[in-house]
């Protein structure tokens, strides 16, 4: 009873939270340049690795949707794991802040940052690497910020379960690299021993890289796109309310 | 009038943590604009009080009453101000950053982040980013967020910890001004020569209050110099007659 609270949000709370939070990304160069770079470093990279356009235009785009879902993961649970550990999370417990207001703060930040992070890594592909993509590159746009949304839930929620930054890292290793291994980019998923696939069906990277191959492959918005853009967003919203479950207001 | 119900209101309270119990029915009283000192050695129990003050911290039994409401309401999240002893502010951001966030949140005027970083002697350093700040200014960044949108309780956990006499002092003064205002201060500290400057002080040992009193009566009941005296003759009197 004591700890019962409604999670009532309060935009004025939320935005200032967003803000706080890129403020935070804003001092720290380095952490933004990382953000920003990497991914497109990766593209260039994988582009002439390969050095062959087709095999580029296969991969890239599955690439695409996985660095905002890792580097979203990392970022988020290292950040909240800071804010349970300082004192500041349990500051903003004893303020009128509510859960939503915490999470939906990391989510629109997050969700602003990816879409950055994107937008430099979709130009670069699409014009320097000539990328060849079917699909529209709006898609390809919500898939990649859904997957970074869905990277930030996840490393919200596993965020609960770290005492230590140590701990926290390895978390990328141990939740996102089965996942990596399952989700259709090594090896299509159709070919997997019956036992893999079953446990790569019920994995959300796998959806998020089947949406990106049906972007880089579908001309149209398909029914099967929107079945794998829904399941990302219910993953994305079950991982949050799972996160939610772990901000508590009173400790012992 | 609201001013007739005290401050803080606490009865039977019990919290055991990890299977030990760290206060064991604890009772007492604040009245409205007084300064509560919590004094007593490290581990004794303030910082878990402190908690149970501001909600949040997990209680076993008793009741805890703050300004007429259960601690830890809705409605109180405006009205107690509290800082942690260990600083809960933004490392990378700067002094002043921090306080329009917490002031944001509170839903202090934007105004309120400079008046509380110059009541707490940081006007200096305020677009300085808090990671930077030596220990003493850290505190007192902490001290400053508790501060916005003018609580009526304030919960400060050994707040002057660290601090040179002078800043020490200043802050004592501020303090005193806000309590003379009618906000109601509970502050802890293990420096024994601060609890003298409270109107009230409860002595705190093993989860236990030892005494609940003012400085005075407890020099002048114990027959004691000083209150570090009084409060070693009372731990004497207590393990020679043990209740």
């Amino acid at each position: 009873m004591s700890s019962g609270m409604s999670p009532v949000l309060s935009p004025a709370i939320t935005v200032a939270t967003t803000r706080r939070i890129l403020a935070q990304l804003r001092h720290d160069h380095r952490t933004l340049g990382l953000l920003i770079g990497v991914p497109s470093v990766l593209m260039i990279l994988l582009r002439y690795v390969f050095d062959e356009p087709a095999l580029f235009d296969r991969i890239g785009p599955m690439l695409l949707g996985l660095f905002p879902f890792i580097i979203m993961f990392v970022v988020t649970s290292v950040g909240t794991l800071r804010e349970r550990t300082g004192g500041t999370l349990e500051r903003l417990m004893t303020t009128p802040t509510g859960k939503l207001d915490f999470l939906l703060g990391y989510a629109l930040a997050f969700g602003l940052l990816s879409l950055a992070q994107v937008g430099v890594v979709l130009v670069i592909s699409l014009s320097w690497l000539g990328l060849d993509l079917q699909g529209s590159v709006w898609s390809l746009v919500l898939v990649a910020v859904l997957d970074a949304l869905l990277g930030m839930a996840t490393g919200l929620f596993a965020s609960a379960f770290a005492r230590t930054e140590f701990q926290a890292v390895q978390f990328m290793p141990a939740f996102v690299l089965p996942q990596v291994l399952l989700c259709g980019l090594l090896i299509p998923r159709d070919s997997m021993a019956t036992w893999l696939r079953v446990i790569s069906d019920v994995l959300p990277l796998s959806y998020a890289v089947d949406a990106m191959q049906r972007v880089s492959r579908e001309p149209s918005f398909s029914g099967a796109l929107l079945r794998d853009v829904l399941v990302i967003a219910a993953f994305t919203l079950g991982s949050l309310a799972l996160g939610a479950a772990t901000l508590r207001r009173r400790t012992g | 009038m609201m001013s007739s119900v005290p401050a803080v209101e606490v009865a039977g309270l019990r919290v055991v943590r990890g299977g030990k119990t760290v206060l064991r029915d604890l009772s007492f009283e604040a009245p409205r604009g007084s300064v509560l000192g919590l004094v007593g050695p490290s581990g004794c129990g303030k910082t878990t009080l402190m908690r149970c003050l501001v909600g949040v911290q997990i209680v076993q039994a008793g009741t805890v009453r703050v300004l007429g409401e259960p601690a830890g309401s809705r409605g109180l999240r405006r009205r107690v101000g509290y800082s942690t002893q260990i600083p809960a502010v933004y490392a990378d951001l700067s002094v002043r950053e921090n306080m329009r966030y917490f002031g944001a949140v509170l839903g202090a005027p934007r105004t309120d982040a400079d008046r509380v970083i110059e009541e707490v002697g940081l006007g200096g350093s305020r677009d300085q980013v808090v990671g930077t700040l030596s220990g003493g200014q850290l505190n007192r960044a902490n001290l400053a967020a508790a501060l916005l949108g003018d609580p009526e309780l304030l919960v400060l956990d050994e707040p002057t910890v660290g601090l040179d006499p002078v800043l020490r002092e200043e802050l004592w003064a501020l303090f005193r001004e806000l309590s003379g205002r009618g906000t109601t201060l509970v502050v802890s500290s293990h420096v024994m020569d601060e609890a003298g400057r409270t109107d009230r002080l409860l002595l705190m040992r093993e989860g236990e209050i030892l005494a609940d009193a003012t400085p005075r009566e407890l020099t002048e009941r114990t027959g004691a110099a000083d209150l570090d005296a009084a409060f070693l003759h009372l731990i004497h009197e207590r393990a020679e007659s043990p209740a």
